[in-house]
């Protein structure tokens, strides 16, 4: 099941410079809720805090709390590893393992961390996995080939599928479709939509229809200048922003004007 | 050399064709009553410039392979005179002189092979562990930047002076007659680790970015990511760094001779007694000099010049060891550079 994520006073830093000023939301629990914005204000910084990937990139802090189902993921005696596992991330570009197969890269959650499986409950993972992620039809009958000589629009479905058989509660997404033709982010587009009956989802897009078409809630960021913080705008109903926002930069933004 | 021969190839058809049909089209073209003398000069220096260039670099390539291919030639020459079976199995122990039997280089070889083993179980670990904090741990901080300065320094040490330290590291704990085996694998790790450090550290970084992130985001801990993920990805390049160190190393004579000094019977045991390497079996071979064959009172066969061929024999065996040692090394890193490429 999903989890609902509370976001308090969050500034985000590299090194001295703040990326991200300020942001409190909440993001509601089996729903799929979108970031927009323009770009270099901070979208992925933000959706890295969220499952902590943000502190692996060097000089890297948070202040401020991010709930997941009231528990403090930046609390003292939280392991980021741990948050990892329970908090899924998609990246923008494809990245299977190169060097495993299909069936291995499903399973490399699981193996990488040492978790013994039975041939059964492998299958299984395996099978479940990638219906999930709606690959299983396209692959059953080359399991063990290698994960690099598919299309990249079924290595991102892999990489979801590897996602999701880690048994997560929350999936964050940065720009998933952004590399792949328009009927492979149809595909990704209708997984999501499925998803999030199961998973609370979180999508970067700069593709404002694919907002409005996956996203049940839309949060807009902005950023006053170059070197500025981002500062989220606006959070409300995808249907609200885009048709009838309360902040004026944000209507700005959807419409296309800019300054 | 195919490198040479494509460059030359585009040259001819970039610059050569190109000037050509521009010429003909001048030509050709009606307009070519207005265009000024000075221009077509200009194309025709352009073009004996072309030709001398194709000239000079061409000749470049000769100059370089005549050493080369005159290498390979005198080796193969004079090596294969006394490449026997005989001459693999059998030691020097009870040779004398010029007289049959003439002996061989069981030894040096053995000696090479146990010496070079001892060499990478000291400097594979060390050197892929320091890459691998270098890359991985300790990117652009001071620690790294004193380690990095120490690796270059270290690369460019002088490899008698890796042979003294060697020698005088077990001098101290055995005494000054301390000649081993292992003192020569210390002695040639000296000399191997950073180039493996330095091979490692560039196929680390190789490793796209991306893939430790998938590995973190799936709630691998770092150290996991880097054995299950990173290691395997950058596997194949960082064989091929270490067999180009080995094959670098494997000729060294002056370490050798210091460290695990020269012998004429085989000896299996690197922590005790002198031990033969194939490149001090050459040298002492033929610093020897030509046998007396004159004064023949044991009525065997006598070869005055025997030294020379096994000197040569044994350095075509060397030579066919790096030889061999470079192919894999490089067919490997090919096959690498063209699973990047696509
Ligand atoms: N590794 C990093 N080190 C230092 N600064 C960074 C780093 N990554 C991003 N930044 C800075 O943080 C700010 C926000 O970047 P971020 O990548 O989060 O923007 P974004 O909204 O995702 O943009 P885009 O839409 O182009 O992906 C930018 O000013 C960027 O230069
Ligand atoms: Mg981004």
């Amino acid at each position: 099941m999903g989890q609902r994520i509370d976001v308090e006073h969050l500034d985000v830093f590299y090194g001295k410079f703040m990326a991200v000023e300020n942001v409190s939301m909440t993001i509601n629990p089996n729903q799929v809720t979108a970031f927009i914005g323009p770009s270099g204000c901070g979208k992925s910084t933000f959706l890295r805090t969220i499952n902590r990937m943000h502190e692996m990139t060097d000089k890297a802090t948070v202040k401020g709390s991010i709930l997941l189902e009231g528990r403090n993921l930046y609390s003292s005696e939280i392991d980021p590893v741990q948050v990892r596992r329970e908090v899924g991330m998609v990246f923008q570009r494809p990245n299977p393992f190169p060097t495993m197969s299909i069936r291995q890269n499903v399973l490399a959650g699981i193996k990488l961390n040492n978790k013994s499986l039975t041939k059964a409950q492998a299958d299984e993972i395996v099978e479940t996995s990638l219906k999930g992620a709606n690959l299983f039809n396209e692959v059953k009958d080359r399991l063990d080939s290698a994960a690099i000589g598919m299309s990249g629009g079924q290595q991102q479905r892999l990489c979801i599928a590897r996602a999701i058989a880690m048994k997560p509660s929350v999936l964050l997404m940065d720009e998933p479709c952004s590399a792949l033709d328009p009927i492979s982010t149809l595909a990704v587009e209708d997984l999501i939509y499925e998803l999030s009956s199961n998973y609370t989802i979180v999508i970067v897009t700069h593709n404002m229809q694919q907002a409005s078409r996956v996203s049940q809630r839309t949060a807009f960021f902005n950023i006053s200048d170059v070197g500025k913080p981002g500062r989220l705008i606006e959070m409300d109903q995808t249907t609200k922003i885009f048709s009838n926002p309360s902040n004026q930069q944000t209507e700005n933004y959807i419409s296309g004007k800019f300054g | 050399m195919s490198k040479i021969s494509s460059f030359r190839v585009n040259l001819l058809s970039k610059n050569g064709l190109k000037s050509k049909v521009l010429f003909k089209n001048i030509k050709n073209n009606r307009l070519s009553k207005f265009i000024k003398p000075s221009s077509r000069v200009i194309s025709r220096q352009r073009r004996q410039f072309d030709n001398f260039m194709k000239v000079l670099i061409f000749l470049s390539f000769i100059i370089v392979s005549i050493p080369l291919v005159s290498i390979i030639y005198i080796v193969v020459a004079n090596g294969l005179t006394q490449i026997t079976p005989y001459f693999l199995t059998h030691t020097m122990k009870g040779v004398m002189g010029g007289f049959s039997p003439f002996g061989g280089i069981l030894h040096a070889l053995v000696g090479t092979i146990l010496i070079t083993l001892g060499a990478m179980v000291i400097s594979i670990p060390i050197g892929i562990l320091t890459a691998i904090y270098l890359v991985e741990y300790a990117k652009g901080n001071k620690l790294s930047s004193i380690v990095n300065t120490l690796v270059d320094i270290m690369s460019g040490v002088p490899s008698i002076v890796a042979g003294l330290f060697a020698y005088s590291l077990f001098a101290l704990f055995f005494g000054p007659t301390a000649v081993f085996g292992i003192s020569g694998s210390l002695a040639l790790s000296v000399l191997m680790i950073p180039t493996i450090i330095r091979s490692t550290q560039e196929m680390l970084n190789l490793v796209p970015n991306q893939l430790r992130e998938a590995s973190y985001g799936l709630g691998v801990s770092k150290f996991r990511t880097i054995i299950k993920v990173v290691l395997p990805t950058a596997f194949s390049g960082i064989v091929t760094g270490v067999l180009l160190s080995i094959a670098r190393v494997i000729g060294e004579t002056a370490p050798l001779l210091l460290t695990a000094g020269s012998i004429d019977s085989l000896n299996l045991n690197l922590f005790s007694g002198r031990m033969m390497s194939l490149p001090v079996y050459i040298y002492n071979e033929y610093s020897q000099g030509l046998a007396v064959c004159t004064n023949n009172i044991f009525g065997a066969d006598c070869l005055s010049d025997i030294r020379m061929q096994r000197a040569w024999s044994a350095a075509l065996v060397l030579f066919i060891f790096i030889i061999i040692l470079n192919l894999v090394g490089t067919t490997i890193k090919k096959r690498i550079l063209k699973k990047r490429g696509k």
